[in-house]
């Protein structure tokens, strides 16, 4: 029972900390009938302790980091963290800010980064794809 | 003894193939595509080599030990049903009514474990859970008593064995009232298959957009692979009494099949037949209607589908002391 199990079977658990709510659409968006990731075995999961992959949205604001660092450490292994957005991966719009601890790998180790504010959902599929990829190498090189 | 752990693991296959035959229906009927069918399958192999979690405050011995009752009973109702006209396993041992508190029993070990996983997620799931079983109970012994007691009215010996209501055939033991009140029980049943199972529309307990996957909310790993499997079994078990009791009709006389024929044939189309109840009873249910509030389960159950089940049960009564009108 391989790692390769999870190719095809990624549960996906989102975590909002702070974000417009711009990158959350796209990532509904991708479940939709025009991406449907559900082809591929992904879907959301509404508790992160079914979660293979965390979704993490938004710059981290003071009053989540707290929470998002609960979030990763209740995830099993192995996981695999994806920042989505600009604001996640730099601030973005919400570059220095007072009220935020982010960027997300402030907090979190981060596997992989999606970039664009939003990015599209093709972008999101990719990047878990990505993520995957990495979680493979990693399995192999232990 | 030893056709056991073949019926059990032929339960848990055939469970996993509805579930993924289920997922790409509910897709197409939404223009999706849908993942493959051994998507369950793929979906077990990966919660066996994830963590398995858990929670400090829970009580571990409850915590983990409810899984595995859970999938045990539901393994054991598959032995008490007639499974393609073929009389149970442990036929003469237990009945129709032995079946209906085993079937009680996976969804208790859920709210027993959601109980003992410590969030308050999960005992909101647990106690939710409760209401819609204390629920669906009630129209679901209505129609169990209704059939047996028609069967035994028209003279059959042993009338609460799933089997004996199988080979009598009840389409065949009324008149046209009689036909009405059936399709009425026909109809209330179906309306507890998605409770029974926990999905949409009756899944509150479960409702991952509100209380975060309640009763399995702090489940992980293999712990969660067990009640995926539960679920799997229970869709089986659940279909099969449905078609055992209101579908029991075989195919072999009607093609004129014989021996290793017609068993083969009897498989085939008990398999279809329990495709087509689980379609109508949890796909397109969960497809076409919005998850209800317990407070509206509650009602939909007590109210709704009692009103119908006693309907039946008072239009089978007319019938049968009327003799057959
Ligand atoms: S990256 Fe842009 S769209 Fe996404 S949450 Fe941040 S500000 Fe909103």
């Amino acid at each position: 029972m391989g790692i390769s199990n999870l190719n095809r079977s990624l549960w996906v658990f989102h975590v909002n900390t702070g974000s417009c709510n711009g990158c959350d659409i796209e990532i509904v968006a991708a479940l939709m009938p025009r991406y449907d990731i559900e082809r591929f075995g992904m879907k959301l999961v509404g508790s992160p302790r079914h979660a293979d992959v965390l979704l993490v949205t938004g710059p981290v604001t003071m009053d989540m980091s707290a929470k998002l660092k609960r979030v990763y450490e209740q995830t099993p292994d192995p996981k695999v963290v994806i920042a989505v957005g600009n604001c996640g991966a730099t601030g973005g719009v919400f570059y220095e800010s007072y009220c935020l601890d982010g960027p997300i790998d402030n907090i979190i180790p981060v596997d992989v980064y999606v970039r664009g504010c939003p990015p599209r959902p093709e972008a999101i599929i990719n990047g878990v794809v990505k993520a995957w990829a990495k979680l493979e190498k990693k399995e192999a090189g232990k | 003894m030893a056709l056991i752990p073949l019926i059990a693991a032929a339960a848990i296959v055939f469970g996993l193939v509805l579930k993924g035959i289920d997922r790409i229906v509910a897709a197409r009927m939404q223009a999706r595509i849908g993942p493959p069918v051994t998507q369950p399958f793929t979906d077990i192999k990966k919660l066996l080599m994830k963590e398995n979690i858990v929670p400090r405050n829970s009580v571990p011995l409850i915590f983990n030990l409810m899984p595995v009752i859970a999938l045990a009973s539901a393994l054991l109702v598959i032995l008490y049903l007639p499974i393609a006209g073929f009389p149970p396993l442990l036929e003469g041992s237990g009945d129709l009514v032995l079946v209906l508190y085993i079937l009680i029993f996976p969804s208790l070990a859920m709210v027993i474990g959601g109980f003992a996983s410590g969030s308050p997620y999960a005992t909101v799931g647990a106690q939710r859970e409760m209401v819609t079983m204390m629920s669906y109970e009630f129209p679901l012994a209505i129609t169990a008593v209704t059939t047996a007691w028609l069967v035994s009215s028209a003279g059959h010996a042993a009338s609460f064995s799933l089997y004996t209501i199988a080979t009598a055939n009840v389409w065949a033991l009324v008149g046209p009232i009689g036909l009405v009140g059936l399709l009425l029980l026909f109809i209330a049943l179906l309306f507890v298959m998605p409770g029974e199972l926990a999905k949409i529309p009756f899944d509150s307990a479960e409702a991952e957009t509100e209380i975060a996957g309640g009763l399995l909310v702090e489940y992980s790993g293999t712990n969660l692979a067990l009640f995926y499997l539960t679920d799997a079994v229970k869709t089986v078990a659940m279909a099969s009494i449905i078609t055992a009791i209101f579908l029991p009709f075989s195919i072999g006389p009607l093609f004129g099949f014989a021996g290793n024929e017609s068993i083969a044939a009897e498989i085939v189309f008990y398999i279809l037949k329990v495709i087509a109840v689980v379609f109508v009873g949890t796909t397109f249910a969960r497809v076409a209607i919005a998850r209800f509030r317990i407070t509206q389960i509650v009602k939909v159950y007590l109210g709704h589908t009692t009103a119908i089940a006693l309907l039946g049960l008072a239009l089978v009564t007319a019938d049968v002391l009327l003799g057959g009108v």
